[in-house]
């Protein structure tokens, strides 16, 4: 039974902002079939009254108080920036 | 026994009897590294200068008299997964090939303050996806005891590394076996802590919910200094456990007289080789010898627990590698000529294939439609898997399983299909989805001499019965193999 | 407006919070200067880098989720909201979605004469974004080559209100959003400024046949900017989307942006695509239990609201409903007010002197009450000398003016001016008898019956007092002596 189309795979590409050549398309799209196929057996699993467990941990109310602590300089910020300008970092027309 | 084979603590004891001092340590360690690092590839970046000026510097500490403490001039290789500051850390991908981190990860840290030595920076499978270090822009990284096989992954580098000398002992990272599972093929040491227990501050997320950084050693008792050093609770890491440490040396006692002891039925299918099982066969017959109870266990979710893992590990991955998108920092595509056009290309480009894969499924499971399906219903089915640990922890102190499925396996044998790759970590996934410390020792060699590893899994915090029974273990086993490197 | 056709508004709002620091990390907020300079790891998206929430922020969220008659969850977490953008440090937002901190909430607004009660559906926490400039000629997105990211701002604390589609009609809208603004101010947990962007407003729009219950299709508006613009915003798309539907078409779901230099709303260029933000819950960060009594405890630090304010001052002090609210909505003027009140004891002449003269120097001057001169304790001792008939209003406006600019108190500009009112009888009669004199014709007109004539012969005492006779006893003697 097939899970995904290669239609299925270039829509996830564009939410995920990745990109497949036409011939590497398929190979992905039959790849993934065959790794949802699989995974897809929880679905036999009895989940009935059972919740999801997002945290492992027994852990709760996790904060820090509101006090100011050293940002870095904005010379480490921009330190690894590809392109900058302006102190600030440069991107490409947004479309 | 050549300097670059000592233990941590074998070192340490020489240096406090001034018998050796560390920059000797570390010329032997990179003397050793220069020998056999072409064969391997097990770093990505070598820090040699900085090291030996380290050992310098601490070797005036210890002649002015400063106490050694564990870990103190000691050579450590880092998967470069965890953040050095000022050091190229690339997870090794294409996407950090030339990133700087800006600061240092909470172990490095912890292991800065006690003066320890980097090696370098340990290959890996690329952002820790993988199950044999075949997935690295840097290349694959070799088996020492067979350099036609996988070290084992994704923290290959690290095992190979302790494995053939090449540093003291590493650091790795967690998360659905990948200490466990290479320290397995590489015969030697692997220890995963109870999620929480070590700080993920600075180490890059693949799957938040599961990652753990941990120890890759020679020896179990390497491995409780180290868990000394690097767990306890991080201000900067919410889901870091504030608990007291405990000395985890406290642990090391050659006694599991009444302990009981559970196999889990499902970790011992006919998946396993011959050779691993009659290994584990051999390890049950010690433990009783010893005075332990050992007894079979059903945890029945386990059929479960890969496609859990498979669905919950990638949705983490994905949006966790989102921002992996050539804007603040990471390769970018510099032809593009449009934001989308910068996004697509940078990171089809960046990324290697399984990675690649690993977005696209997390993607679909947590996309409109197949959340409830897939994303949600893993997470019940993980709490279905949690709970039949937690049963069976009413019953046992450990649980013991085979690490891995097999010994190393040829480079380029599991390639072809995905799903086979996954499948080396049937033994070791389960322990993640529940938060569980375990570990992995070497239980022996198989007839091909390649190593084999027996995992040992403790209830949540329970990392005292973990390193007890692999002390005690490890002393009866004895293994002393080295690769033929 | 057609009356056969009703606007169906629901309004989303985005209040920046003024904690020292940001949402999920120690780096201050900071107040436009260099690109930047207030970042870390964890707001630049780093890898490693992991959230740690500001306790202060869940503070300020529960408080204004409380003064919204929300009821707070027990049990909240945080998801992730994941899209890519270049203002986006890690290309997912750290939100929430299906367990906000609040519920089930409501703000009255009163429209005169009627009050609409807008439902409050929920009150969410989560960060902002960065900026970003748009290289080029005009700055605007859609004509640049090029854009520049500042991350200063990414990671701001950040309140989303979301009200149920209850508001009908674009004034509706502006006041919920200016009485929603002032209850924010009085909570001082932001300076709700939507020129600075601390305070930014997004509107759901539909209409629908006027008496119908279901709702349209609804357009989303955005870059409504201020006040005026949301109400000629709604405006214009409300009259829009009643064109289409007359002319028998459909609205399409979609999002427009408001063109204040055409007064209009546009789609914008850029592809329209239904996100898909694929929320799941946050794996870095644990659950909030929220205690009663840390409910309890927030509640105390909320300060008497507008409304109540209001009501009380009507009560307490005889205030006339106008000026009630007047006084109530704005903190500064309240607290002012009562300050007089505790001196002196005609509050209606506090009020009066208050919304009059007073705010309209504080207008002119563009100053708050808080920043003038005129002590509560000055304005009442002038308000004393008034009663006391020592000066008369216009002279009083005088005063109080020089009170302003100086701060000096009324006794002492009266003495230094020689501006205090003359009543002395005799002295009055004296000066009226000349101007009865000196005006024969003026007399005459009062005595055959022209009782306007009397306003003349009035002016001419102020004159020759220079404004310092007591007008009433000018006129009483005047009226004896001619009769």
């Amino acid at each position: 039974m097939e899970r995904i189309s290669k239609d299925d795979v270039k829509h996830i590409a564009e939410l995920a902002e990745l990109e497949f050549g036409e011939k590497d398309i398929e190979k992905i799209t039959s790849q993934l079939d065959r790794i949802l196929d699989h995974v897809a057996n929880v679905s036999s699993a009895n989940t009935e009254g059972i919740p999801p467990t997002s945290h492992i941990l027994d852990i709760k109310n996790v904060f820090r108080e509101d006090m100011a602590e050293e940002s870095v300089t904005q010379e480490s910020a921009l330190k690894n920036a590809p392109d900058e300008a302006n102190d600030g970092f440069k991107v490409p027309k947004i479309d | 026994m050549e300097i670059h084979y000592l233990t941590a603590h074998q070192l340490k004891d020489r240096l406090e009897k001034r018998q050796i001092s560390c920059t000797e340590i570390v010329k032997s360690i990179y003397l050793r590294i220069e020998e056999v690092e072409d064969r391997l590839n097990s770093y990505i970046r070598l820090e040699k200068e900085s090291a030996l000026s380290r050992a310098g510097q601490i070797d005036k500490l210890i002649s002015a008299g400063s106490d050694i403490e564990d870990f103190m001039g000691i050579p450590v290789a880092i998967k470069d997964n965890i953040c050095t500051k000022n050091i190229t850390t690339t997870c090794a991908s294409r996407i950090l090939e030339n990133y700087i981190p800006i600061y240092n990860a909470t172990v490095i840290d912890r292991l800065e303050s006690r003066n320890y030595i980097l090696t370098g920076k340990a290959n890996m499978d690329e952002f820790a996806m993988g199950s044999s270090n075949e997935n690295s822009y840097f290349g694959t990284v070799k088996n020492p005891w067979d350099t036609d096989r996988v070290p084992g992954g994704s923290s290959g580098g690290p095992a190979a590394c302790v494995a053939a000398g090449e540093a003291a002992c590493s650091l790795g990272s967690d998360t659905g076996g990948s200490i466990r599972q290479p320290a397995s093929l590489c015969g030697v040491v692997g220890f995963k802590p109870t999620y929480g227990m070590v700080s993920r501050y600075g180490l890059v997320a693949f799957a938040s919910s599961l990652d753990q950084i941990g120890p890759i050693t020679r020896d179990v008792e390497d491995c409780a200094a180290m868990l000394n050093i690097i767990c306890g609770h991080d201000r900067k890491d919410s889901t870091s456990i504030n608990v007291e440490v405990p000395d985890y040396k406290s642990f090391l006692k050659a006694d599991i007289k009444d302990m009981r002891i559970g196999v889990p039925k499902e970790l011992m299918v006919e998946g396993i080789d011959r050779e691993v099982k009659e290994a584990v066969y051999r390890t049950i017959k010690l433990v009783e010898d010893m005075g332990g109870i050992v007894e079979e266990i059903s945890l029945p979710n386990l059929e479960y627990a890969l496609s859990v893992y498979y669905i919950i590990a990638p949705s983490e991955a994905s949006s966790n590698l989102s921002k992996f998108d050539g804007v603040r920092y990471g390769y970018r595509n510099v032809e593009a000529e449009s934001l989308r056009e910068m996004y697509r290309r940078s990171r089809a480009e960046g990324f290697g294939d399984e990675v690649k894969r690993r977005i696209m499924i997390g993607t679909y499971c947590l996309s409109a439609g197949y959340y409830d399906a897939y994303y949600e219903k893993a997470q019940r089915v993980r709490t279905l898997v949690i709970n039949d640990f937690k049963k069976a922890f009413k019953k046992f102190d450990v649980l013991i399983s085979p690490t891995s499925p097999t010994t190393a396996f040829k480079i380029g044998e599991k390639m072809e299909d995905p799903l086979t790759m996954y499948l080396s970590d049937i033994c070791t996934i389960p322990v993640n989805l529940a938060g569980l410390p375990a570990i992995s020792i070497p239980a022996g060699l198989s007839g091909s001499k390649l190593p084999i590893g027996l995992q040992i899994i403790g209830n949540v915090l329970r990392e005292d019965n973990v390193l007890k029974v692999a002390y005690s273990l490890e002393k009866v086993i004895g293994f002393t193999g080295r690769p033929g490197l | 407006m057609k009356n056969e056709y009703e606007p169906v508004i629901g309004l989303e709002t985005h209040v920046e919070l003024y904690t020292n620091t940001k949402m999920f990390c120690g780096c201050r907020l900071s107040f436009g200067e260099e690109k930047n300079i207030y970042t870390c790891p964890v707001c630049l998206g780093h890898p490693g880098s992991l959230p740690v929430i500001n306790k202060k922020a869940i503070e300020y969220a529960a408080k204004i989720a409380l003064a919204l008659n929300c009821k707070i969850r027990k049990y909240t977490i945080f998801h992730r909201k994941n899209y890519f953008y270049p203002d986006m440090p890690k290309n997912y937002q750290i939100s929430q979605y299906d367990l906000p901190l609040g519920v089930g909430g409501y703000l009255d607004i009163d429209m005169g004469s009627y009050i609409r009660r807008v439902g409050i559906t929920r009150v969410h926490m989560e960060e902002d974004t960065g900026k970003l400039l748009h290289k080029g000629i005009t700055g605007r997105i859609s004509e640049s080559e090029a854009s520049i990211v500042d991350f200063n701002r990414a990671g701001t604390p950040l309140i989303e209100i979301v009200t149920e589609p209850d508001i009908r009609s674009p004034g509706e809208a502006k006041e919920y959003m200016i009485i929603l603004r002032n209850l924010i101010l009085f909570l001082d947990v932001s300076d709700c400024s939507m020129e600075e962007g601390s305070l930014r407003c997004d509107a759901n729009v539909s209409v629908r046949k006027t008496g119908e219950d279901k709702i349209g299709t609804k357009t989303e508006i955005k870059n409504l900017n201020s006040f005026k613009f949301l109400q000629k915003g709604l405006e214009y798309e409300v009259k829009r989307q009643i064109k289409v539907l007359e002319a028998g078409g459909g609205i399409i779901q979609q999002t427009r942006h408001y063109d204040s230099k055409t007064g209009t709303t546009k789609v914008l260029r850029s592809k329209e695509e239904a996100h898909d933000y694929r929320y799941f819950p946050e794996p870095d960060l644990v659950p909030i239990y929220i205690e009663d009594k840390m409910i309890e405890d927030i509640r105390k630090t909320i300060p008497e609201l507008p409304s109540a304010k209001a009501k009380r001052f009507e009560k307490q002090y005889g205030l006339p409903k106008y000026g009630s609210s007047f006084l109530a909505n704005d903190k500064s003027l309240a607290d002012y007010f009562e300050q007089c009140c505790r001196h002196y004891n005609n509050a209606k002449n506090i009020a009066k002197w208050i919304m009059g003269d007073f705010s309209a120097l504080l207008n002119k001057e563009k100053m708050t009450i808080k920043d003038s001169r005129v002590t509560p304790e000055n304005l009442c001792k002038m308000l004393e000398i008034i009663d006391k008939g020592k000066i008369n209003y216009k002279i009083a406006k005088s005063v109080f003016e020089e009170m302003f600019s100086t701060g000096k108190n009324p006794q002492k500009i009266i003495e230094d001016r020689g501006l205090e009112q003359i009543s002395d009888e005799g002295l009055l009669e004296a000066i009226i008898e000349e101007v009865i004199k000196d005006n024969p014709g003026p007399v005459e007109q009062f005595k055959e019956g022209k009782d306007k004539a009397i306003g003349f012969l009035i002016g001419r005492v102020m004159a020759k007092t220079k404004g310092k006779a007591n007008p009433g006893m000018v006129n009483e003697i005047i009226i004896k002596k001619l009769s």
